[in-house]
């Protein structure tokens, strides 16, 4: 963050989200939002509400249900001096514009020699815990993060989400923001100020001494949680923030300090972002260490229907209180 | 047709010569990188364009500056038409520092962003999206800029041609798909590609999104030209969508190194009686247009150019390994 001179205000992630969609639109006339009820209904979530009367059908702009054109199509208009911001509804259905990501969003620049900016930002939302089956209830972060020349993050937190989400609209490069339907509603301090995060610096979001959690999303609130259950550890919470490309460096380095470490993510445990994160401290702190790091996912099925099924797979503040209190 | 719409259609000799040699150059082009692949002096694939030149000729000639096109696999032919250098297209060909990619994108990628000529693409429809994003945003940008997607029957059967044709029609964006129907998608005839309700004309494909549609001969660059800018024209003026099929033959197998097991005999002799490089200079000398010392000079010539395209490839160095971590992502930017 540049600067922290100016106030703060209590907002929620959602509002957030229209806010600063709706600063970045005025403050650059090639700022567009496309997407499947962006109009009218404000997303599929309502987070967009406003937008379209703020600023008209042309730049909050409704498509048939079509993910290969919606993604192309802004693809197409990045590469031609628009910026457009993509809302994909949910992220399992960006499996319906895999080619448009996977070999032409992901690989025109570098294909091209480096030759143009793609100023494209691909909104969408992981879901877990909402009753809603395997299709609706995933978190794909890291299966676009697995395809280079795509830029990930996650937004978690009201400030993390305004500096990040403004991060990728001004970017020039193509940017998956991955939102989280669990903290839509989480509110916290977001400074009023005008400011951007860094894409590439996770945060320090809580610092402490005897065991490192890496955490996103909705495990970054239940981090917390469980951070202040365990009293009598001192518990440093680290977010990413952004999951490509990863910031080592930070995480690494709260590893050596605390020689203890929980990874925590709504992915799958096989081929998840934990397999990253614990790659990282391995790689850069492994002498530091005292116990091997514990990872905390989805124990590699798809999110099933029923509650007690669905609450059985999703990792909770209880599994990171547990790990915490084993390393400690 | 009325007298007036008839002198619309005439075109000027000088654009036809420049038809001409937009076709011999292409068709030279291909004949010489066939060799240098047989060779084994270019790496990879090779898709090559012969027998379709007066397609992409008789579209590009159509074009201005600003507009923009997506080509296919096999787009070497969309590239010199739209005016790209040959010499940088071989150094892309021969992996090279000085191509168009620098030796990242080869044969099937290459593109020139700043000539509006947004890529060849490996995926079948890959460019149909990427098309209608240049055309959405040139309505946005309130210009009379169009964007021309070229593709191949093959095309017609994957979805994003179907969710780009159908948004294209929604916004009425100035977008022109050309079909290529070259009779064979990979190796594998139409018939079994398309239902027989389709094969007498493959623009029925864009008939329920209510776009223009015009079946023509590929194989005559004038018919080619004028229906394009027809099409163009419409699209500038906020008339929509134009489909337009195409039919031509591929002359050569689906790549090099392709047996050709599955043409019938005789097939190609006969498509070959109609190859554009015979007919045009023909008609051309034949109207009086061009002499045929002029031609043979213009053959010369365009041999000569793409004798040296090839020795600057040779020539030009190969990308310095480190290269391969260059170019991803942009460099600075605001929270980039």
């Amino acid at each position: 963050m540049s600067t922290a001179t100016s106030g703060t205000e209590e907002m929620a992630v959602r509002d957030v989200i229209n806010q600063a969609l709706g600063e970045e639109m005025e403050r650059d006339e090639r700022v567009y939002i496309q997407g499947i009820d962006v109009n009218g209904r404000g997303g599929t979530s309502n987070i967009l509400k406003g937008l379209d009367e703020r600023f008209g059908d042309e730049r909050v702009r409704n498509t048939p249900i079509s993910e290969v054109s919606i993604v192309g199509s802004a693809l197409g208009a990045a590469a031609t001096g628009m910026r457009p911001v993509v809302e994909i509804m949910y992220c399992g259905f960006l499996g319906v514009a895999g080619d448009q990501l996977l070999n032409q969003v992901a690989k025109m620049r570098y294909m091209f020699g480096g030759k143009l900016d793609l100023p494209l930002t691909i909104r969408t939302k992981n879901v877990m815990g909402a009753n809603a089956a395997a299709q609706h209830s995933q978190a794909l972060h890291h299966w676009l993060a697995a395809i280079p020349g795509l830029k990930v993050v996650c937004t978690s937190t009201p400030a993390d989400t305004k500096g990040l989400l403004k991060a990728a609209v001004r970017s020039n490069d193509p940017v998956m923001v991955f939102e989280h339907g669990g903290v839509y509603n989480r509110k916290g301090e977001v400074p009023t100020e005008d400011y951007v995060y860094e894409i590439g610096e996770a945060a320090v979001e809580r610092p402490g001494e005897d065991v490192t959690v890496v955490a996103t999303q909705n495990q970054l609130w239940n981090a917390f949680e469980a951070a202040d259950r365990v009293d009598d550890v001192s518990v440093e919470v680290v977010s990413p923030r952004t999951i490509s490309p990863l910031d080592t460096e930070t995480i690494a380095e709260s590893a050596r300090k605390t020689g203890r470490c929980v990874v925590v993510d709504d992915t799958p445990l096989s081929y998840g972002t934990q397999s990253q994160f614990a790659t990282t401290i391995y790689e850069n702190a492994f002498f530091d260490l005292d116990f091997p790091v514990q990872r905390i996912g989805v124990n590699d099925v798809p999110t099933p229907f029923s509650p007690s099924l669905e609450d059985e797979v999703i990792p909770d503040t209880d599994d990171i209180a547990d790990a915490i209190r084993k390393l400690a | 047709m009325s007298p007036a719409d008839e002198a619309k259609r005439e075109i000027p000799a000088d654009e036809r010569i420049e038809m001409l040699r937009t076709m011999r150059r292409i068709r030279e082009f291909e004949s010489v990188v066939q060799n240098k692949f047989a060779d084994a002096e270019i790496p990879g694939f090779l898709h090559l364009y012969i027998g379709q030149e007066a397609i992409a000729t008789g579209v590009c000639h159509a074009l201005e500056e600003k507009d923009y096109l997506t080509s296919t696999h096999r787009g070497h032919g969309h590239c010199i038409a739209r005016g790209l250098d040959t010499d940088r297209m071989a150094a892309e060909l021969y992996g090279k520092e000085t191509g168009y990619c620098n030796g990242k994108g080869g044969s099937m990628h290459i593109a020139d962003v700043e000539a509006g000529m947004l890529g060849a693409n490996g995926i079948v429809a890959g460019g149909i999206p990427i098309a209608t994003g240049a055309a959405l945003s040139a309505k946005m940008r309130d210009t009379d800029e169009v964007a021309v997607s070229f593709f191949g029957d093959g095309a017609l059967s994957e979805g994003a041609f179907h969710e780009s044709f159908n948004q294209a029609a929604i916004w009425e964006l100035p977008l022109i798909g050309v079909i290529e129907n070259n009779q064979y998608g990979e190796m594998t005839g139409l018939d079994e590609q398309h239902p027989p309700s389709t094969l007498d004309d493959l623009t029925i494909y864009g008939e329920p999104y209510g776009v223009h549609r015009e079946r023509i001969d590929g194989m005559d660059v004038e018919e080619v030209y004028r229906t394009a800018m027809e099409a163009v024209e419409r699209a500038r003026n906020g008339g929509g969508p134009t489909l337009i099929e195409c039919v031509a033959y591929r002359f050569e197998g689906h790549h090099e190194g392709d047996s050709q097991f599955y043409r019938p005999e005789g097939e190609l002799d006969e498509w070959k009686q109609r190859d554009p490089l015979l007919t045009y200079p023909e008609k051309l000398v034949d109207e009086g247009v061009i002499t045929e010392a002029e031609y043979v000079d213009m053959e010369e010539g365009i041999e000569t150019e793409i004798q040296e395209a090839i020795e600057f490839a040779r020539e030009s160095p190969l990308p310095d390994p480190e290269q391969a971590y260059e170019g991803l992502y942009a460099e600075g930017g605001e929270g980039a």
